[in-house]
């Protein structure tokens, strides 16, 4: 079974058209692999239906937005894969 | 439908909160001004506002949700197909469902038919945020009244004394 990971690469792949080589762990979503908000729509669309999750986006900006976290905390990755697996988790419990 | 304003829905049939769906009814007017263009001698629907239709039915489902908290904004049209011309005179029958409320965002499947035949369809999706001014939340939740939106997905209208001093109408 696909990791995690591998899953949520091959979304952004196929969803924003990039090299799937180019996509790491490390790959910041914005400022590595030049995501803008629209695409990060359809790539959370995508990621809430294979994961039967819904990402509180929202709430993620606004951490963000009011500088409790960086936006590394929820863009790269690698970060954004274990909020994922954390939320998964939530729903299974 | 008032072409020349945008305003595509005329009444709302139904909405059902407990499945996510809505149904809405489009008259079609016999003159416009769109039709002299679009097109001279052939009189015809433009398929942009078929999906237009399409969104603005979608769209009031999401608002009924929200109850009027936030609004859609039109972001993307997937798998649109416009199946057949739609002649002046025509009802639509409009129909959605709401596929999957995200974050910040909201995804729909959306019909229209006439005579119970499907001439459209397409899967739209909305970024779904604050209103951008009291102006047109107000003008939203007229035309919501005036086109039959259920009160149970209006906001709440509290009553003068429970509201806060500067929210109460003042004495003439």
């Amino acid at each position: 079974m696909a990791s995690t990971f591998d899953q949520v690469a091959d979304i952004i792949a196929d969803t924003c058209d990039i090299d799937r080589d180019k996509i790491t762990p490390e790959s910041h979503a914005i400022n590595d692999l030049g995501i803008d908000s629209l695409d990060f729509l359809d790539i959370a669309f995508a990621i809430d239906k294979a994961f039967g999750i819904k990402m509180p986006l929202e709430q993620w900006t606004q951490e963000v937005n009011d500088g409790k976290v960086s936006t590394e905390e929820y863009f790269v990755l690698g970060n954004l894969c274990r909020h994922i697996d954390l939320l998964r988790e939530a729903k299974a419990a | 439908m008032l072409l020349e304003y945008f305003q595509m829905v005329d009444r709302i049939e139904a909405i059902d909160p407990a499945a996510d769906t809505i149904r809405t009814v489009c008259n079609v007017p016999m003159q416009s001004p769109v039709f002299m263009g679009h097109f001279p001698g052939f009189p015809r629907l433009p398929g942009a506002l078929m999906i237009e239709t399409m969104a603005q039915t979608g769209g009031w489902l999401v608002l009924a949700r929200l109850k009027f908290v936030k609004m859609p904004f039109l972001t993307r049209v997937e798998s649109a197909k416009l199946r057949r011309f739609v002649e002046p005179g025509e009802i639509l029958n409009g129909e959605a469902t709401l596929v999957h409320d995200g974050s910040g965002f909201a995804v729909i499947e959306a019909v229209i038919s006439s005579g119970g035949q499907k001439v459209a369809s397409a899967e739209i999706r909305y970024v779904v945020g604050p209103f951008p001014n009291d102006t047109i939340r107000g003008a939203m939740l007229f035309k919501a009244r005036e086109i039959g939106f259920p009160a149970d997905c209006l906001p709440e209208v509290r009553p003068p004394e429970d509201r806060p001093p500067e929210d109460r109408p003042h004495a003439e």
